[in-house]
């Protein structure tokens, strides 16, 4: 197995006079959780869909798991599975009934027994999917993307109006993939998703790449500095500083022990993501005018 | 597994769709045995000469609601569902397997091939049980039946998948049943084609549906009512090749429009 899932060069996609994907680079290596975070109108769809094969690029190379996935056939198809955005259809079925149907497709699927299972559809397995809530139909999407055992598997918004219980099962399944070393690839408008997630992040905007990098180090949060704050005399004290273990050990020298209310915060990912993109958001409302 | 395979299960799939629409099997597999039974009633008074003709309301109805039928159970049913599938994603979600095309064709002929054949044989055991109308009683007859009504399904399911790219899911059922209700009047299903004009006649010789009846009065009907039609003959193989330029028409038309995709989507 080839080392990298997908490959990227110099990727372009204009629609009109409008340049959704101006020169993107990306490798998504194999066995990774890979998360695409970008504003809306980012590029993020037009890049997931050309490496999906539902878009034609206009120039640049791309490599879906060593195949180019423009009139890639059914052999590539069998390979991935794919977690649309927008989910509907189906109404009239039940999920088994779906599943069936969609795992005969595949040379090697998973046991659909086995799939709803894992996705916790037990209890809903025969009913009819209009009756399905939006959690139990996004695992339904999630079920039919991975019934064909695929390598790669492209979650386009999996959580989008979930609930946090919800949101936070989900991570659990799409967690339990990646161990199984399942190559995901996600985007996502929630930081805190691709944080839990993600083994790298790449930022786009303006259908280039910004920054790309553990979800840690990413914009260089490691290096950026803490704040260390605490309560003092009934008022809340704070201080900015790139060495917040030393302030901690004075602050607890100086208390004799615990410091009250002691919270030492770096900036979120969304802080970083959202500094990456300022200007780039910018730019795109002066250009559209109003 | 292979094409053929899938294209079966697809079929089942299908069908198991369709029988729980409520309103499809209604609107589309019911209605012309419904329409049947109405006419049949209404129209009573009118053939009360028909111990001496032969002629009953249900016997000069059935050739149109068995047109209508083949044209309900394919195009409407492939225009509608096809656009509907488009709109809600199902057919993307379809693309991304690996499916071949072929296998949804399959199912979709699959589909229309069980419901209209159903819905025939429900329509003539009415028919024969309910009203005595005399079966066609030679092999001729049930030949020219097998092809009109083979070439009028094919040709109603290339044409309604064509068709459904016309519209959104939204707005489909207003863009078919209009239309087709327009030409089921003028075609000589509910009204007796003497009766419409001829401008109309001719407007209603240029679509499928006109053939179809044309060609099912050809079967069910006595030769005497022949001299009735426009050209004072069934004209049985000229019914025939207009079909079959249907279908070929509605299948080039078909596989060069259609697209898995919601439009502005791709």
């Amino acid at each position: 197995m080839s080392e990298t899932a997908i490959r990227i060069r110099e990727l372009t996609k204009t629609y009109g006079s409008h340049r959704a994907v101006a020169g993107l680079d990306l490798d998504v290596h194999t066995g990774e959780v890979f998360a695409l975070l970008g504003p809306n109108g980012a590029g993020k769809t037009t890049t997931v869909e050309i490496l999906e094969g539902f878009r034609d690029r206009d120039g640049g190379e791309v490599s879906v798991l060593g195949t180019d996935p423009h009139g890639a056939g059914r052999a590539w198809r069998d390979r991935i599975g794919i977690v649309l955005q927008t989910s509907g259809g189906l109404d009239l079925l039940t999920p088994r009934e779906a599943l069936r149907s969609t795992a005969r497709c595949y040379a090697t699927p998973r046991d659909v027994d086995e799939v709803i299972e894992a996705t916790g559809l037990g209890a809903k397995a025969d009913d009819r999917i209009t009756g399905l809530s939006g959690g139990q139909r996004r695992r339904l999407d999630v079920a039919l993307g991975i019934v064909g055992r695929p390598e790669l598997l492209f979650l386009d918004e999996p959580t989008t109006g979930f609930d946090p219980q919800a949101r936070r099962d989900f991570w659990e399944l799409i967690r339990g993939l990646a161990q199984g070393g399942t190559t995901i690839l996600l985007t996502t408008h929630y930081l805190d998703e691709a944080e839990h997630l993600a083994d790298r992040v790449g930022v786009i905007a303006g259908g280039r790449l910004l920054a790309l990098d553990t979800p840690a180090a990413l914009g260089g949060r490691q290096s950026q500095e803490a704040t260390v704050s605490w309560e003092e005399d009934g008022t809340r004290r704070s201080v900015r500083t790139g060495t917040p273990t030393t302030e901690v050990a004075s602050l607890a020298a100086r208390f004799g022990g615990e410091v009250p209310e002691l919270t030492v915060t770096r900036p979120s990912l969304e802080d970083t993501y959202l500094g990456l993109i300022a200007p780039h958001v910018t730019t795109e409302r002066q250009e559209v005018p109003a | 597994m292979n094409t053929l395979a899938l294209g079966v299960d697809r079929t089942t799939v299908e069908l198991k769709m369709y029988s729980r629409e409520k309103e499809a099997v209604f609107f589309s597999f019911l209605f012309p045995i419904l329409l049947l039974l109405l006419f049949s009633v209404i129209f009573s008074s009118q053939f009360e000469d028909s111990a001496r003709t032969g002629m009953t309301a249900a016997r000069y109805f059935l050739p149109g609601m068995v047109a209508a039928g083949v044209i309900l159970t394919s195009f409407q049913t492939m225009a509608m569902s096809v656009a509907a599938e488009r709109d809600d994603g199902t057919l993307k979600r379809l693309r991304a397997t690996p499916m071949p095309p072929a296998a949804y064709f399959l199912g979709k002929v699959g589909l229309v091939v069980c419901t209209s054949l159903v819905q025939v044989v429900l329509l003539l055991l009415v028919a024969r049980l309910a009203f005595d109308v005399p079966l066609p009683d030679t092999g001729g007859r049930w030949l020219l039946f097998a092809g009109v009504f083979s070439l009028g399904v094919f040709g109603g399911t290339v044409l309604g998948i064509a068709y459904s790219s016309l519209a959104s899911s939204r707005s489909i059922g207003a863009v078919v049943i209009g239309p087709q209700l327009v030409l089921q009047f003028i075609s000589g299903v509910y009204i007796a084609f003497t009766d419409v004009p001829q401008w109309l006649q001719q407007v209603a010789s240029v679509f499928p549906l006109k053939w179809i009846a044309q060609g099912m009065r050809a079967v069910f009907l006595p030769d005497g009512l022949a001299s009735a039609e426009m050209a004072g003959s069934w004209e049985p193989g000229r019914v025939l090749l207009v079909l079959a330029g249907w279908a070929v028409a509605g299948l080039v038309l078909c596989l060069t429009t259609f697209t898995w995709f919601k439009r502005g989507t791709v």
